[in-house]
């Protein structure tokens, strides 16, 4: 692996960049770089090895309240040059926005994190394909109805760095690596899959077992499973499930939509918008999140936001433009797809104050219920301005407090709002996982669930 | 954009640790995008990406690199870093006599949006919030966006293949909010083809304006969808979707191969009602999954996939093609330079039937009419699907009755195919999409005449 580590570098390109600002200019320009690798294993060798590495730059130019874009992949200065001008000629064709703006430094602290771990680097080749042939193997080892689809390694270095005439300066870089198996369970005609994945800072970091047990398991427990009669019940949410929804109440929160009049809690702050029982924070300085930051995607500290505080609706998450246009206080939530992207305002690392009792203990309270393990079209399901939702979902089902057989090819169905309201209980058993959101099992009385 | 005595200097170099086959896919593209969002346009960005990918096949091994550096000494160092992942082998020499081949142009683009000032495509935007806003008085909010791309694609190979093409597509999408009493409620239509700016001649940038103003207005008045088994009668071109992602993921090799598709050894038995046929066909002139070539520098095909309920045939890409000693099929497509080909659909779609559509309906006496889907995603292993229905209608004694909320419908893809009992004769395309699989996401078309399922599960919250 060549080495990244060439910091100061992209910072500098991005203050020459900023340092060619014209009067009345507001620019932005940032930079970014990344390297990485993956190997995919099938049936002990190597299906495909791939070596990347990336690189771009976006600039933005901001006069009169028009703001113009323009990115490029490459870093070549000549080229550079050009994407100035381009984003300058384009602004010309954007309409006054007399919010338009970029980040200006606001004093919060940044809190810093371990992002980046050298010993990642040390990695040889063989190591990374060993330890996607180990997952296959395990996994392969625990269950004789288990086949393997792909077992994979992969890890990426990116550093990035953004200035600002307004005064931001900020770089930064993070690595880290996962391993990952889908598997599929066969039993007679029937096939169910499953996955599984770790993910660490450096190799030694990565459960490949649990990885590999989570693989089976997931495969197997559907294994016979029948479609459920249609009738509303009390469902519990395994925490994999809960922080995809998670994910999906974080983007009504966010300050764009709300500006924009596409969030569904709009004029609610203040509001009791869930169950008391609920305190939803957004806190990408718990080291303990796989999306921690230390910087946002404007360059401003990142910071840990009460979004829902016992069930009453007290901030959204802000971009620099969305703080600005609700004359709100900045909350370091630019989040930016990239160099090619703008910022928008968004969640970085949601997680729920937990409860205190288990799955388990939870469980054994309810009488006729699911816990769902898995559902499949949640991106096409939630309409996230109406709040309707509408899943696939796949599960076991609960009678007189004891898990019994699975179910599967049926849909749970509510709104944003009613869920919301409707959850009885929140579980103790935080997970955190590789997404922007940390899991936590929750029960929902009285959801909508078709089946047959 | 590379001089051929260059790829082939490449190419010797990627096979030098054995390889057996090398292949440079290069690209360079660049578009022009424009958002409108809240009445105003918000920006114009324009954007270029340029790069290679280069892959080296040795046994059952692929060893791929890219590089944003085009020059030689780039393309060497991604070709000996491609050789380095494919092999820890044997030293080797060959050589490679690249041998051009035309490309027939399946799409021919009159105006390059590239050549069109900024300015009309701006104009294009404030159309359409215009039209979308003067749709109803309860619509609170548009958003639109206009985007246009060109890349120009260079593939060659250690057998000697050396094909280019260039791509144009132009797209425009729109999406409303209607705010009433009952909530907000959003529509969405887009158009896009794989042609130029002339698009906007063709079609009327209004028409899609008010056709998604007219879907937010219309669930103001909507119920909640019911819940459980149901007929479902689906609208022409509106659910193309559901057998693209029923069956049409489930018919590629390489999922096939591992074993992880229903269909696999499936191959001349019914798998579908006799009225369906099945196309994948990438020669569809100026649709959004059109291509002269594929990323394998293979010629695009119509390939029948289903003929009357029977399974005629998979999807193919080179590496599966090669494995099973048959010839490729033109589905080997990759997002970018940066990415490694894999099997993948282009427009996918059913034939036409017989029947009128009106006929269909009436013949239905308690079900949902659906009249536009959203996305989808589908389980290849199992065959369970879901896609969100965004328009949809209930159907009584025979008539289209009251609007429907949003509700997903799931199923298992070889069953709906079997299920399907009425197939209509006015076949229309759908909205343009972007298919996505092991992270990479492609354009892709699909059609499909009026048609009904007998039975499938509606996940709404009515009982």
């Amino acid at each position: 692996m060549t080495s990244i580590d060439r910091s100061g570098e992209l910072l500098a390109l991005a203050e020459r960049v900023v340092a060619m600002a014209g009067p009345g200019e507001q620019v932005e320009a940032y930079v970014s770089r990344g390297l990485s690798t993956e190997v995919r294993v099938y049936e002990g060798e190597v299906e495909h090895f791939v070596s990347a590495q990336s690189e771009g730059i976006g600039i933005r130019v901001i006069r009169g309240g028009r703001t113009g874009t323009s990115y490029a992949g490459t870093l070549d200065e000549k080229i550079v040059a050009e994407v100035l001008a381009e984003a300058r000629d384009n602004l010309g064709f954007a309409e006054v926005d007399e919010w338009a703006g970029l980040a200006e430094p606001d004093g919060v602290a940044v809190v810093p994190q371990q992002l980046w771990n050298p010993d990642l680097e040390l990695t040889s080749t063989s190591r990374k394909i060993d330890l996607a042939k180990q997952l296959e193997r395990l996994t392969l080892g625990r269950d004789k109805r288990v086949r393997v689809d792909d077992a994979n390694y992969a890890d990426s270095f990116g550093e990035a760095a953004v200035a600002t005439t307004t005064g931001i300066r900020a770089a930064g870089r993070e690595n880290g690596c996962y391993v990952s198996v889908g598997t599929l369970a066969d039993d007679g005609d029937e096939t169910q899959t499953g996955f599984g994945f770790a993910v660490g800072r450096t190799v030694d970091e990565l459960d490949v077992e649990r990885a590999a047990s989570d693989a089976v398991d997931r495969a197997t427990r559907l294994l016979g499973a029948t479609k459920p009669e249609s009738r509303r019940v009390t469902v519990v949410l395994d925490p994999y499930v809960t922080a995809q929804f998670l994910g999906i109440i974080g983007g009504t929160l966010s300050g764009d939509a709300v500006a924009r009049g596409r969030s569904l809690f709009a004029q609610r702050l203040g509001d009791e918008v869930a169950t008391p029982l609920l305190t939803l924070v957004d806190d990408p300085t718990n080291p303990l999140a796989y999306t921690a930051t230390d910087i946002d995607g404007e360059g401003l500290a990142a910071r840990r936001n009460v979004l829902i505080d016992s069930g009453r609706l007290d901030r959204f998450v802000h971009s620099s433009y969305s703080a600005r246009r609700l004359g709100a206080a900045p909350t370091g939530n630019g989040v930016r797809g990239g160099y090619a992207g703008s910022p928008g305002a968004g969640c970085l690392a949601l997680n729920v104050v937990p409860g205190s009792r288990s799955q388990a203990e939870i469980i054994s309270g309810i009488d006729d219920g699911i816990l769902v393990q898995q559902v499949q079209g949640l991106h096409s399901g939630v309409n996230a301005v109406s709040g309707d939702f509408s899943t696939g979902a796949a599960g076991l089902v609960i009678t007189n407090g004891t898990l019994g057989r699975p179910v599967r090819e049926f849909t749970i169905a509510s709104t944003l709002q009613r869920m919301l309201l409707d959850i009885v209980e929140i579980g103790g058993d935080v997970e955190w996982l590789p997404m922007r959101a940390a899991g936590v099992s929750l029960v929902i009385r009285d959801v909508t669930m078709s089946g047959s | 954009m590379i001089d051929d005595d260059v790829l082939e200097r490449v190419l010797a170099s990627a096979l030098r640790t054995g390889g057996e086959f090398a292949e440079v896919f290069a690209s360079d593209w660049q578009g022009t995008g424009v958002g409108l969002d809240d009445g105003r346009i918000e920006q114009l960005s324009t954007g270029r990406s340029r790069g290679a990918g280069i892959r080296v096949i040795r046994g059952e091994s692929t060893g791929f690199a890219h590089t944003a550096d085009v020059s030689e000494a780039g393309l060497l160092a991604a070709a000996r870093a491609a050789a380095e992942a494919a092999s820890h082998g044997e030293a080797g020499v060959r050589t490679v006599a690249l041998v051009e081949r035309s490309t027939r142009v399946v799409s021919p683009v009159d105006v390059d949006p590239a050549k069109v000032g900024k300015a009309a495509k701006v104009e294009l935007l404030r159309r359409v919030d215009e039209a979308a806003r003067s749709a109803g008085s309860a619509i609170a909010q548009v958003s639109a966006g206009y985007s246009d791309g060109r890349t120009r694609i260079l593939i060659a190979n250690s057998d000697g293949l050396l094909a280019r093409d260039e791509r144009v597509r132009t797209l425009m999408r729109v999406s409303a909010v209607a705010n009433g009493d009952t909530g907000m409620q959003t529509g969405f239509d887009s158009v896009g083809h794989t042609m130029g700016f002339e698009l906007f001649d063709k079609i009327s940038v209004e028409e899609v304006a008010r056709t998604a103003a007219r879907r937010a207005l219309t669930k103001l008045k909507a119920r909640p969808a019911p819940s459980g088994s149901l007929p479902v009668v689906i609208k022409a071109g509106s659910g193309g979707v559901l057998f693209h992602e029923a069956c049409g993921h489930g018919l590629e090799a390489d999922l096939v191969s591992k074993g992880a598709s229903v269909y696999r050894g499936k191959v001349g038995e019914l798998v579908a009602s006799p009225l369906v046929t099945l196309v994948d066909d990438g020669t569809m002139t100026h649709e959004w999954g059109a291509i002269s070539i594929d990323d394998e520098g293979h010629p695009s095909q119509y390939n029948v996939l289903i003929q009357d309920g029977v399974l005629t045939d998979y999807m193919w890409d080179f590496l599966r093609a090669r494995k099973e000693g048959r010839p490729q099929s033109g589905n080997g497509r990759r997002q970018s330079y940066k990415d490694l080909p894999m099997v993948r659909m282009t427009n996918t779609y059913v034939l036409n039937g017989q029947e009128e559509p009106d006929d269909i309906i009436r013949d239905t006496s308690h079900g949902v009419y659906v009249a536009h889907l959203g996305g989808g995603s589908v389980n290849t292993a199992t065959g369970d699907f879901v896609f969100g229905m965004t328009e949809a209608y209930m159907i009584e004694n025979g008539e289209i009755t009251e609007p429907l909320r949003e509700g997903n419908l799931i199923g298992n893809g070889p069953q709906v195919l079997r299920d399907i009992d009425r197939l209509g004769n006015d076949f229309a395309m759908g909205n343009p999409g972007t298919c996505g699989k092991d992270g990479q996401g492609v354009p892709v078309g699909d059609g499909q005449p009026t048609l009904r399922v007998a039975s499938l599960t509606v996940g709404g919250t009515a009982a």
